[in-house]
């Protein structure tokens, strides 16, 4: 009853190409982004969002990069913690090197150089693809982690390997507040979020589901694997490196290379796959359930009056993730987001089955 | 001359150990399609559970002789992989048959984060020792062509026999038994294969349990030459470039690639990294496989890959 769409007639192009074509979606949307924008900051605590909805927001950024490439391009990588730290690095250095400049352009400044390094590294994916891919993209992780240990260039001549980055501003606020970051981290996840929602089911988008459903097909009826291929890569590293310019900036505030190690690579993958692969809702899932799996096991053990130690719960969680891993590999290959949309489905013709 | 030459042996003596790790991967590849990134954990997994096995038994049975708990401890860890192997077939493998290989890479991805947790769950997570009895010394050879001769490493130098020892058995095993035949026969074609009554799930079990075994050797000798802790499971990271360098489907490529690689890694650590830096060691490998790659993307010894739309 509740997600009925009798009635709701489309009469125009417009309507039928809508992104929420359904009523029902559009206001639950609209309370969402309300939610999202005017009542959680007024409620949350600081802890809420330093620890929680930060870390969640810039984690789903980089997990919408690495679904363009994984998800919708079939392009299999281990190598997004390394376009992270790009874009972090350069975004660090911009900031360092040019005084006064401002936060978006700094913040897009890494992404660019992402971009720059996330098509270098595209390159081989014309000539090797699936399982050989995977080690070239584990080469770009290698590489550059050890690129912002040695190279002292990068980290603007610190002695001990670390950048820490200076206060933050935009429009001349300064952003101190946790309330403030939040806001800045969800408005750009919300325009990222809307524009690859769009490249996705745009000609372009198609073009990448093409490539990964079968490549050699693709070719064959007219679609450049070049072109398809590197262009995947760009927007997802340029998405990537902001998510990784904001990780450094807005989360951490200050790190060493260990921040974009090759644990992180692993970490967002998991998430696009236990979220869904190939869904934007997927990357939220994801990032959601691997940011709060482990304040879980913090915690619940305590609420028990189980006494975990750091160790265990640490081994702990790997196991779930293994396993959980696997669980979603064989009964849900599409992840949480196509739990999601089966609910849904199932709210269309509640109460009756049929 | 004379550091040149130690520098080529040490580095052919760690491509062995390399090669080592690879043809468990090799194994996997060959005989199922599934790209294992779970060797590594396996390794750590091996080694943490010799490591323990032979510290606990003489304390749980009230003996002292290290052979019979190095002994026991062997025997109890290779129980150990096969178990992992007939519960990975089980649990994850059985019902993702017929998916694509990415699919089935990430599965592996999936069993080495639980193997890395449930092997130091249940085995303690500190550093560990393995003591099996390979020499430590040091020896020197060849004193009248060098002067001070080359230093060699005995325990490297029993390593590698072991290793080739394992490629030995492995290929024959391969070759002239009735299941290495069936293993083979399963790597070329599934379907037909079990149209002509191999278990699938069987051959799984089996070939599994080949690459923990072979992860167990590695382990043992990585683990009493470097210690047993959570880092050697990242040795696996070196294996991949080996295997990817050697073509997936080759064993002879597997030693050939590790071979490749520890010789490159310690030559360019030495001659080149002084140049740009140094620490190259770690993606040197990877820069090398990927430069191949892009002139022969199926790697020195490979099946080339044929698409059919």
């Amino acid at each position: 009853m509740l997600y009925r769409e009798n009635g709701q007639f489309k009469t125009s192009y417009r309507a039928d190409l809508a992104m929420f074509p359904v009523a029902q979606d559009r206001w639950a949307m609209l309370v969402l982004a309300l939610v999202a924008f005017v009542v959680v900051p007024g409620v949350g605590s600081d802890y809420l969002f330093r620890a929680v909805l930060i870390p969640f927001l810039v984690l789903s950024l980089a997990a919408l990069g690495l679904n363009v490439l994984v998800g919708y391009c079939g392009q299999i990588s281990l190598g997004t913690g390394a376009f992270m730290a790009v874009g972090a690095y350069a975004a660090f250095n911009l900031q360092a090197r040019i005084e006064g400049l401002p936060l978006p352009l700094v913040l897009l400044g890494g992404g660019l150089a992402a971009t720059a390094c996330g098509v270098l590294f595209g390159l081989p994916s014309l000539r090797i693809r699936g399982l050989y891919l995977a080690v070239a993209t584990l080469a770009a992780q290698f590489f550059i982690d050890w690129f912002t240990n040695r190279v002292r260039w990068v980290t603007n001549d610190s002695s001990s390997g670390s950048v820490s980055v200076g206060a933050l501003q935009l429009f001349g606020i300064s952003l101190d507040a946790p309330v403030q970051r939040y806001l800045l981290c969800l408005s750009l996840v919300v325009l990222f979020a809307v524009l690859t929602r769009n490249l996705v089911r745009g000609a372009i988008g198609r073009e990448w589901m093409a490539m990964r459903d079968m490549d050699v097909a693709a070719a064959v009826i007219g679609i450049r694997p070049v072109h398809a291929k590197l262009t995947a890569f760009a927007v997802s590293s340029f998405i990537v490196g902001v998510a990784g310019a904001l990780w450094g900036f807005v989360h951490l505030g200050a790190w060493e290379p260990a921040a974009f190690g090759i644990d992180k690579s692993f970490q967002l993958l998991f998430m696009i796959i236990i979220g869904g692969l190939g869904s934007i809702a997927g990357a939220f899932f994801g990032a959601a359930f691997i940011v709060l799996l482990p304040l879980l096991l913090n915690h619940v053990p305590h609420w028990l009056g189980l006494p975990l130690s750091t160790a265990t719960a640490s081994h702990l969680e790997h196991m779930i993730f293994g396993a959980l891993i696997v669980f979603f590999l064989i009964v849900e290959p599409h992840g949480l987001a196509r739990l999601w949309s089966t609910a849904r489905q199932k709210l269309r013709l509640w109460p009756f089955p049929h | 001359m004379a550091f040149f030459l130690e520098t080529l042996i040490g580095g052919l003596m760690t491509g062995m150990l390399y090669a080592l790790v690879a043809l468990g991967f090799v194994l996997i590849f060959k005989a199922s399609g599934v790209f294992n990134f779970a060797q590594g954990a396996m390794v750590l997994f091996a080694a943490l559970a010799m490591a323990r096995f032979s510290e606990w038994f003489p304390i749980w049975f009230g003996f002292d002789n290290l052979w019979l708990a190095n002994g026991l401890a062997l025997v109890a860890s290779m129980a150990c992989m096969v178990a992992v192997a007939w519960l990975v077939e089980r649990w994850a493998l059985r019902g993702l048959v017929n998916q694509p290989a990415i699919t089935l890479l990430m599965a592996t991805l999936g069993i080495s984060y639980f193997l890395d947790g449930a092997g130091q769950l249940l085995f303690g997570s500190a550093a560990y020792k393995i003591d099996v009895g390979l020499p430590k010394d040091p020896m020197f050879v060849l004193e009248g062509t060098f002067p001070g001769g080359l230093l060699l490493n005995k325990e490297d130098l029993v390593s590698a026999v072991i290793a080739a020892m394992l490629v030995g058995v492995l290929t024959l095993f391969f070759q002239k038994t009735r299941t290495g035949r069936a293993l083979r026969a399963v790597a070329d074609d599934h379907q037909a294969a079990q149209s002509v009554g191999i278990a699938l799930s069987r051959i799984w079990v089996i070939v599994w349990s080949v690459g923990g075994l072979v992860a167990l050797v590695a382990g043992i000798i990585w683990g009493s030459k470097l210690g047993v802790q959570f880092s050697i499971s990242l040795v696996a990271l070196k294996a991949f470039p080996v295997v990817i360098l050697g073509g997936l489907t080759s064993v002879p490529g597997a030693i050939v690639g590790g071979l490749i690689i520890g010789v490159g890694e310690k030559l360019s650590e030495i001659y080149l990294g002084p140049a740009i830096g140094g620490g190259i060691e770690n993606w040197f490998a990877y820069v090398l496989a990927l430069a191949l790659l892009l002139v022969r993307p199926q790697g020195l010894f490979g099946d080339k890959i044929i698409d059919r739309v």
